[in-house]
């Protein structure tokens, strides 16, 4: 259910713009943030809130794959299966996961916790093979933890991500963020992973950097 | 060749990514020496400086800045505009999202300045929506800096002012596209606009817009504070400065190395220890999977824009991803190929139909119910799509095919005609060695 709330928060999108209509994504994460999905009902609210026909609304949905066009579970699980994950271990995953939950692609599980989708990639290769639950990053897994990680959040208790919050939010919270809500979350969990740091830690122990700011220039070297 | 951290000299601190953390690492000392600056003059310095955009094409960063029309006549009395390319989803490449992770800061301070520099007072960061807590960070850094006066009315005293909005996308690789990106962020479907116009006459709202990825804004406040020649003192002749190369998959120590331009596979490799113990590489891209792949022939070969150009491939993003010979490459084609025909968005037929048609015959040929004449219709296909259309995702599809092929034909022809795929793939996971956890 869509409330004046949810109203008065898609016009605070609408008025970060200098055009309306580029508040439509963001407000899509909006009605995801409420009803789980992109619902009939939330495609008649933007539709009315930018003056635009509900099937303009609909044909920008459905060009986007992070808008679903049936609830997603809480905890909506992506295994990356591009091409260096797939390899590194991302395919025996998927594979793992769809025999544990006896869901496939875009499928959710019956109680409503679980959906599941293969993804592309999503930016962590140096973190491979990558799953996302919700969007946030877990780093390094292999089909037994994964199999771990779904079922400690089918009982409610999932872990925290790898690179994230200390706790893991629902699918409906995090729309939230991606809607442009701050959710005051952003100073929780690590500033960097191991890989990332790989070679800034090799530099520091070879004492190697980049070349001082000529003192004219600056006062504030990093050297 | 040493390496350079700039950009991550702060990582290694817990609170990097705050603005304290950023402060303490010198962070926000550029901007209110560019406010003293002219614009035009800022221009000369990134064009001096030499920096190259870091999403891939390598197109003069400062020339980009130069092309926004000034004055009060036609377009150029229209709103400017300066959006970030945060929408990192090139397979392979993993630079943009740690960094943003650990230094949102710097991406925000490079934005006030680029801003004042082609005259906007308002900038978009569109970042993919697929990376959660990177966009909370950058939430969290915006109004921080909105607090500080970094951003928001009349920045320190200078009479510029401008607002900064942090814009998550929805899932689309072909957003990344400039004007896919720029439709995207007009609200409609994310699919690439004729040109010419160009996005700097007719950008965002058909104003002058400049698009510049995440490390190529991030680069310029050190600019400003080291200067044209400092930075230009890192690299090689045609491609100056450092930047991040991102290393993965079968290697010992993945992750992100920053380096001057021109650094080879082979020195990346020997810093982080080298390919996984008992194997050798076999392939690899130099920029991502729209580049085409290269082999341990050309470990030697410096990584910047001009020398890997000189080998048939280009730099692109410089996502290094290694793969050894448990590998099969046919696999790793077709995934790519998968990956090329969901995302087209479906505006050009070329691309549109082209993609499809290369995945069943690849899936055909992974199976060993493949012959001969289809390696060629295969490349043939890739002929077709090459060059007609509106952007680069089409010629990025072919890529993998073309020089897959090309290196590895005897691979292609010994799953034909029955025999199928040669390889294990369990071999080459992460968990084959340790035996664990299946």
């Amino acid at each position: 259910m869509l409330t004046d709330k949810t109203r008065a928060e898609a016009r605070e999108i609408i008025a970060r713009y200098p055009q309306p209509r580029s508040a439509l994504l963001p407000m899509l994460h909006l009605v995801q943030s409420e009803e789980g999905y992109v619902s009939p009902e939330g495609i008649a609210l933007c539709a009315e809130e930018l003056g635009l026909t509900k099937a303009e609304v609909g044909a920008v949905a459905t060009f986007y794959t992070m808008y679903r066009r049936r609830p997603a579970g809480d905890y909506h699980v992506g295994v990356c299966t591009n091409t260096l994950c797939a390899v590194l271990g991302g395919d025996a995953i998927m594979d793992s996961v769809k025999e544990h939950l006896g869901i496939g692609h875009n499928e959710t599980t019956e109680d409503g916790k679980i959906s599941l989708e293969h993804i592309e990639c999503n930016a962590a290769c140096d973190y491979a093979p990558v799953v996302m639950v919700n969007w946030e990053f877990y780093d390094d897994q292999t089909p037994s933890s994964v199999r771990e990680l779904i079922d400690a959040a089918r009982a409610g208790n999932p872990p925290p991500p790898t690179r994230g919050p200390s706790k893991l939010c629902t699918f409906k919270q995090v729309s939230r963020v991606l809607a442009g809500f701050n959710d005051g979350l952003a100073n929780e969990g690590v500033q960097a992973g191991p890989a990332t740091l790989a070679g800034f830690q090799i530099a520091q122990e070879r004492g190697e950097s980049a070349p001082p700011f000529p003192q004219q220039q600056s006062e504030q070297s990093e050297a | 060749m040493p390496l350079t951290p700039v950009l991550s000299r702060s990582w290694g601190d817990a609170d990097s990514f705050t603005l304290d953390g950023y402060v303490r690492h010198g962070g926000y000392t550029a901007l209110p020496k560019a406010l003293q600056m002219e614009p035009d003059a800022l221009i000369q310095l990134v064009k001096d400086s030499g920096l190259r955009g870091r999403g891939g094409a390598g197109f003069p960063t400062g020339m980009k800045w130069g092309f926004i029309p000034q004055g009060t006549e036609g377009q150029a009395a229209k709103p400017h505009y300066l959006v970030v390319n945060a929408d990192e989803s090139e397979p392979g490449t993993c630079k943009d999202t740690p960094f943003l992770m650990a230094n949102p800061h710097e991406l925000v301070e490079g934005v006030a300045i680029a801003c004042y520099a082609i005259r906007a007072s308002f900038a978009v960061i569109y970042v993919r929506g697929e990376i959660v807590h990177v966009i909370r960070r950058l939430q969290q850094a915006v109004a921080d800096a909105y607090a500080a006066g970094h951003l928001g009315q009349d920045i320190a005293g200078s009479g510029f002012s401008l607002d900064v909005v942090v814009h998550a996308g929805s899932g689309a690789y072909i957003c990344g596209e400039e004007t896919a990106l720029l439709d995207s962020l007009e609200g409609y479907r994310g699919q690439p606009r004729l040109r010419p116009p160009f996005p700097a006459t007719h950008g965002l709202y058909a104003s002058p817009t400049v698009v510049n990825n995440v490390e190529s804004i991030a680069s310029v406040p050190s600019i400003v504070n080291g200067g044209a020649e400092w930075f230009s003192s890192m690299g090689t002749e045609k491609s100056k400065g450092y930047t991040l190369y991102s290393l993965s998959g079968h290697v010992k120590r993945p992750g992100q190395y920053e380096a001057p331009l021109g650094i080879t596979l082979r020195e990346l490799l020997e810093l982080g220890g080298g390919m996984r113990e008992g194997h050798e590489l076999k392939f690899w891209t130099p920029g991502g999977s729209s580049t085409p792949l290269l082999t341990a022939e050309h470990l030697d070969v410096p990584l910047d824009y001009e020398g890997v150009a000189s080998v048939g491939s280009m730099l692109g993003t410089k996502a290094l991803q290694c793969f050894d010979e448990t590998t099969c490459v046919v696999r790793a084609v077709l995934r790519w190929t998968e990956f090329y025909a969901h995302e087209s968005c479906g505006k050009c037929t070329p691309c549109r139909e082209g993609t499809y048609w290369m995945v069943q015959i690849l899936k055909r040929l992974e199976a060993g119910n493949a012959t001969e004449d289809d390696i060629a219709t295969l490349l043939d296909t890739c002929d077709n799509i090459f060059g007609r259309s509106f952007c680069a995702l089409g010629d990025g599809a072919t890529s993998p095919i073309v020089s897959g092929v090309q290196h590895f034909r005897d691979e292609f022809v010994a799953h034909l005609d029955g025999r199928g795929c040669p390889f294990d793939p369990h071999a080459s996971t992460v968990f084959a060695a340790a035996g664990a956890a299946r």
